[in-house]
């Protein structure tokens, strides 16, 4: 029993991974007042421009950085849609997932089927991981696990304590009271959508080069989504998003770890979507309680002439 | 000096009437010319893929039946969408209701093939309704008592349908004759509904869609209860001022929004498969594409009608497309996503002007 729940929290951590890339991007979008609906679309990007990559040149660094290309630059077209032009931010959001998973569809089309030449090991941390349970509990992932595990601190920092995390927040909460302080919203904004892309689209890479190194055609499968709602279940935060990414991470474990057991796969796939509305409703009450809501300029487009 | 150029909105004092009304053809049309020269940079020949196109969706009498047979889910998924929008209320989540709707007519199909057709076809319409609705009722009582946000609820709803379907058909109601395929049994004649002559237009639902459409549109501009959705929608904070209830907007318009692409799903299990299939057998995405449907007809019901028959063109171009290429499924959400994203901005290029600013940095 104990061997199962180790290797299930073991488990937990790589599959976590993709969606605390998408969820750390996500906070800071949306900490600058920009909701994107887009993340599916940007991950999957991601996803087909890694294995295109990889594929074809055997880096897989070169991947990931393609990767942060790709989704940012899609979420450059919602950063223009949102801000610039002002439209809807939720139908904006929604027509960039549209577009990212037909084009990633087009693109991965000679890629089906097809294996990696190279993949991603795991790195043995000297000594720590020698420590028995928690050695191979803790230090025994592949680089990008670890990358994401301190992009979250890092983050949470930026965000909290540096006069450029300060400009992020008070451009979500009062843009005009930042612009009038000399805070240019405009490019702001521009910055935490464009990062935000460049981060689900490392997520997307996650999936397609090292969790499961294949090309499937909407192989994100709802990771998107359910990013969206780690947004909301981290009340915004870059640390809580970690406890979040990695429950889900444990969810998607539990999964396929309960198949054998007899229940209909169908049925267990419906965890993960029926565990995020579970999600939501908990953070609702806490956030109800603690008086923690959105940012507060979230969905409102800023304009000079109009505030 | 010149420094970065930056663009800024102005509002039109004065919008006229034929831009609003011509904004959304010229975003379509602009959005095929972006499509083109995406495919162009994919690899795909554009004039090629447009010629395919045209011809399957417009092209013979086979196709444009084609055209009016995916409208007509599209027409009344768009309307309960156009409804839902106009309250500001995001419910993206009608492909799930149209496929808890097909499930709802498919479980009184399969146990009841003795009720007389004119008995057991209207109650699957009802069950589908009261199902779909029911179904988007979740994310509104969790909007009105939780205050969670409805477009993620929605959503999720979608991918829980989607795999109960999935359960139904590979599980418990999988059908002994069909060979393996994860369908249910053929529903019995007096569960489907008569076609049009050689075509697969089920036409009372078509009939049914085109009426619902009026019905909502008289409701949206005749009734109070309409002139409530716009002004919650519109300016949410003089409702309340003026007593209206956001809960019963809230409550109603997901309801019936949920329960018109219900009864898109009752047409599709009864009119064109038959059965219940896995669900992108029942439909290619049409709650998504509903969601265009009602944006292009600026939330119009009537202007849904001609909208979804656009639409459904391209679903259909988008199939022989498909087939001529060897493009992947997917393909259509190019499509999808570009017009969507264009319409958006051609509505508002119709109320604003657009000037380039050369900011001067000294």
């Amino acid at each position: 029993m104990i061997d199962f729940i180790l290797s299930a929290l073991r488990a937990a951590i790589p599959a976590g991974t993709p969606l605390l890339f998408g969820t750390l991007g996500e906070v800071y979008a949306e900490r600058s007042g920009v909701l994107n609906l887009g993340v599916e679309g940007m991950m999957i990007m991601g996803s087909v421009t890694a294995f295109g990559v990889v594929y074809s040149t055997g880096d897989v660094w070169l991947g990931m950085l393609a990767a942060a290309m790709a989704g940012a630059l899609l979420a450059l077209i919602h950063a223009f849609a949102s801000i610039t032009l002002r439209v809807n931010q939720v139908v904006s959001g929604l027509a960039l997932t549209m577009l990212g998973l037909g084009v990633s569809g087009i693109l991965g089309r000679g890629y089906v089927g097809r294996p990696l030449a190279v993949s991603v090991n795991p790195v043995n941390i000297p000594i720590l991981s020698d420590i028995p349970v928690v050695g191979p509990l803790l230090f025994r992932y592949d680089p990008l696990v670890y990358i994401a595990l301190i992009l979250a601190p890092l983050l949470w920092f930026v965000l909290n304590h540096t006069r450029w995390g300060l400009s992020l927040r008070s451009v979500g909460e009062d843009p005009a009271t930042a612009d009038s302080l000399g805070v240019n919203v405009m490019a702001v904004r521009y910055l935490a959508v464009t990062f935000g892309g460049a981060m689900a689209g490392l997520g997307g890479a996650y999936l397609s080069i090292v969790y499961a190194p294949a090309w499937i055609e909407g192989m994100t499968a709802g990771a998107g989504w359910i990013v969206i709602a780690l947004t909301i279940f981290s009340t915004w935060d870059p640390l809580r998003a970690l406890l979040g990414a990695y429950l889900f991470g444990g969810v998607r474990v539990l999964q396929y770890r309960l198949q054998p057991l007899g229940i209909s796969p169908n049925l267990l796939a419906m965890l993960p979507f029926i565990f995020t509305i579970l999600i939501l409703l908990a953070s609702a009450g806490e956030a109800i309680r603690r008086h923690i809501g959105a940012p507060r300029a979230l969905m409102q487009p800023y304009s000079r002439e109009e505030r | 000096m010149k420094g970065l150029p930056s663009l800024e909105l102005q509002k039109r004092l004065a919008s006229p009437r034929w831009l609003q009304t011509l904004a959304p053809f010229l975003s379509l049309l602009l959005a095929l010319l972006a499509i083109g020269i995406l495919f162009a940079a994919l690899g795909i020949p554009p004039l090629f893929a447009f010629q395919r196109f045209l011809e399957g969706a417009f092209g013979s009498s086979y196709g444009l039946s084609e055209t009016v047979v995916k409208s007509i889910p599209l027409i009344l998924s768009g309307v309960g969408l156009s409804l839902a929008f106009r309250a500001r209320c995001w419910n993206i989540g009608a492909e799930g209701q149209l496929l808890i709707g097909a499930t709802c007519a498919t479980a009184l199909a399969l146990a009841y093939p003795q009720w007389p057709r004119a008995v057991l076809l209207p109650a699957m319409f009802l069950a589908g309704f009261v199902g779909g609705g029911l179904w988007a009722l979740i994310p509104a009582v969790l909007k009105a008592r939780w205050r969670i946000d409805e477009v993620v609820t929605s959503l999720m709803l979608v991918y829980i349908s989607s795999n109960l379907v999935n359960h139904l058909v590979y599980g418990p109601w999988k059908g002994r004759e069909e060979m393996g395929f994860p369908y249910t049994s053929k529903f019995a004649l007096s569960a489907q509904l008569p076609r049009l002559g050689w075509t697969r237009i089920h036409y009372p639902t078509l009939v049914l869609g085109l009426l619902v459409a009026v019905l909502v549109y008289i409701l949206i501009t005749r009734t109070r209860w309409g002139y409530e959705i716009r002004v919650t929608g519109e300016n949410p904070e003089a409702a309340r001022f003026a007593g209206m209830s956001y809960l019963k907007t809230l409550v109603l318009v997901m309801l019936l929004s949920g329960g018109l692409a219900g009864l898109a799903g009752v047409g599709e299990v009864a009119g064109i498969h038959y059965r219940l299939r896995y669900p992108e057998g029942i439909s290619p995405g049409y709650g998504f594409t509903a969601i265009i449907v009602a944006w292009l007809a600026r939330l119009n019901p009537l202007g849904a009608i001609l909208t979804s028959f656009l639409l459904g063109g391209l679903l259909v171009g988008g199939d022989a497309l498909q087939v001529a290429l060897g493009l992947p499924a997917a393909t259509i959400f190019v499509f999808n996503g570009t017009i969507l994203l264009f319409v958006l901005a051609g509505d508002l290029l119709a109320r604003y002007r657009i000037r380039v600013k050369w900011r001067v940095t000294a």
